[in-house]
């Protein structure tokens, strides 16, 4: 699984880093990223669901 | 039951009234019942304003800053004949409004980069500790009682503090600042008062800003937030007095009477609902989803904006110069959206709410705001035996622009 966020759409509400810090970082403006560009963790497979589920922007896209 | 002082509501599709008493007590089932019948509501009262209720309708427009301006932000709008040139304050001292939450883009832009690295995870942390002794203090004050007001004694007390430190302003102020909040934002209909509290806000801030300016030209360091304004205004022209004063009146205004009552509501919330205060004690690993529930579910916030050209939303015929009230609470209990959106479930998985807004007007202060309710409904829930709201009709509402309890009385169980 890859995950992606959208730069255009993340307004930097922090949901996902609250939810995942192991795949997100946030910068000092609260802007959000995934720390992986290749396939993440299996283990963070679930929680890379929750955090897309839960973006109130729907700017974070998962490809499996 | 209170009506406003414009008469009572017969009629909520057409007539609405935002400060009518039955909508301040419980606005959940007006909402309910405008997302089935409407669902976007029409009001003369307080000007021509509009009242949409789904999630989908709430988070386009304010995804369309063309159509839909921030500058004109205020739920219930100043009377016409008022305005800010009065003795001693030259009108043009507030040419931006409070920036960036009245202003568009490109002005929104720049001036929002300038204040979110205050706000920034990293930075909130450091105001952590500084959450913590407060609540404890306030705790250490009413822990031997079995009755205390948790609006005016601990909600209340927390965030103006917490700002009042980064702002660098005493915090012997803090009484005053919240009356000043209260009577621009909560005591709307209250005219009179409320132009003296934005003029007394607005005169305080000039001195304030003067006396850094001198302090700062003498060579002395100093790090709060409004000294970093001014010391900005060497790396950007565009930064100029007015820019600063109307970024302070923000910085002021916005985190207290916000944060406040969604602390209020959490502990109104644990104090009506046994199971989750045992709950949230005996799993405090839930705190994070917690937080984000009462967020959802008693979202404080409501937010204008103004048309700014002839448009049809929704079927709705919005004339240049109308309002629309940004209804994130309503938003965050659309049943589209959440599941049994009526039920507050605070290991909710999926919670895709709006409770800060959406958008490129998101709160800027959203990390603040959560720190603040989190450390302050975890030292209660810690320090304290468990407590319950005894009595629902002592507890007031305020609403309008933020929605939260003003009196709570709780009673702790022994």
């Amino acid at each position: 699984m890859k995950i992606r966020v959208d730069e255009s759409k993340c307004q930097g509400h922090s949901r996902c880093y609250i939810i995942a810090p192991e795949l997100f970082e946030v910068d000092d403006y609260g802007y959000s990223h995934s720390r992986f560009e290749t396939d993440i963790p299996a283990d963070l497979e679930e929680k890379a669901r929750l955090a897309c589920e839960n973006c109130p922007e729907f700017a974070i896209e998962i490809a499996d | 039951m209170t009506t406003s002082k414009l008469g009572p509501v017969n009629n909520w599709e057409d007539d609405f009234d935002i400060l009518d008493g039955a909508y301040l007590n419980n606005p959940f089932e007006i909402w309910d019942h405008l997302r089935n019948s409407c669902p976007i509501a029409h009001s003369d009262r307080r000007g021509s304003n509009w009242l949409p209720t789904t999630y989908e309708d709430i988070t386009k427009i304010a995804h369309d800053v063309a159509t839909f301006s921030s500058t004109q932000v205020l739920v219930i709008p100043f009377i016409e004949s008022q305005s800010f040139s009065y003795e001693n304050i030259n009108p043009e001292v507030l040419g931006y409004g409070a920036p960036p939450i009245t202003a568009d883009p490109p002005l929104h832009t720049w001036t929002r980069r300038l204040i979110l690295p205050w706000f920034s995870h990293k930075k909130v942390s450091e105001y952590e500790p500084l959450t913590q002794a407060i609540c404890k203090k306030l705790i250490d004050e009413f822990s031997k009682r079995t009755t205390i007001d948790g609006a005016t004694e601990y909600a209340q007390q927390i965030p103006v503090r917490v700002i009042s430190h980064i702002l660098g302003v005493p915090e012997d102020m803090t009484d005053i600042f919240t009356t000043w909040v209260r009577d621009f934002l909560e005591f709307a209909d209250n005219s009179e008062n409320r132009f003296n509290s934005i003029k007394e806000i607005v005169l305080y801030l000039i001195g304030v800003i003067e006396e850094r300016k001198i302090l700062i030209s003498k060579g002395q360091h100093l790090d709060d937030m409004i000294s970093f304004l001014i010391q900005e205004q060497n790396n950007n022209p565009e930064i100029d007095d007015a820019i600063v004063l109307g970024m302070s009146i923000l910085l002021l205004i916005a985190g207290i009477d916000t944060t406040w009552s969604a602390i209020g509501s959490a502990l109104w919330h644990l104090g009506k609902n046994p199971n989750d205060l045992l709950m949230l004690k005996q799993q405090p690993e839930i705190m994070d989803t917690a937080i984000e529930e009462i967020l959802r579910a008693y979202s404080p916030v409501t937010m204008a904006r103004v048309v700014t050209k002839d448009t049809e939303f929704n079927g709705c015929p919005m004339k240049q110069g109308e309002k629309v009230l940004m209804n994130f609470p309503a938003a965050n209990r659309d049943p589209k959206v959440f599941e049994n959106p009526e039920t507050v479930n605070l290991k909710r998985k999926i919670n895709r709410h709006v409770a800060f807004g959406s958008g490129i007007h998101r709160c800027g202060g959203a990390n603040l705001a959560r720190m603040e309710l989190r450390i302050a409904i975890s030292t209660f829930i810690d320090n304290l035996p468990d407590f319950i709201v005894d009595n629902d009709d002592d507890v007031i509402w305020a609403g309008g622009q933020v929605r939260g309890p003003r009196k709570l009385p709780l009673t702790f169980i022994k």
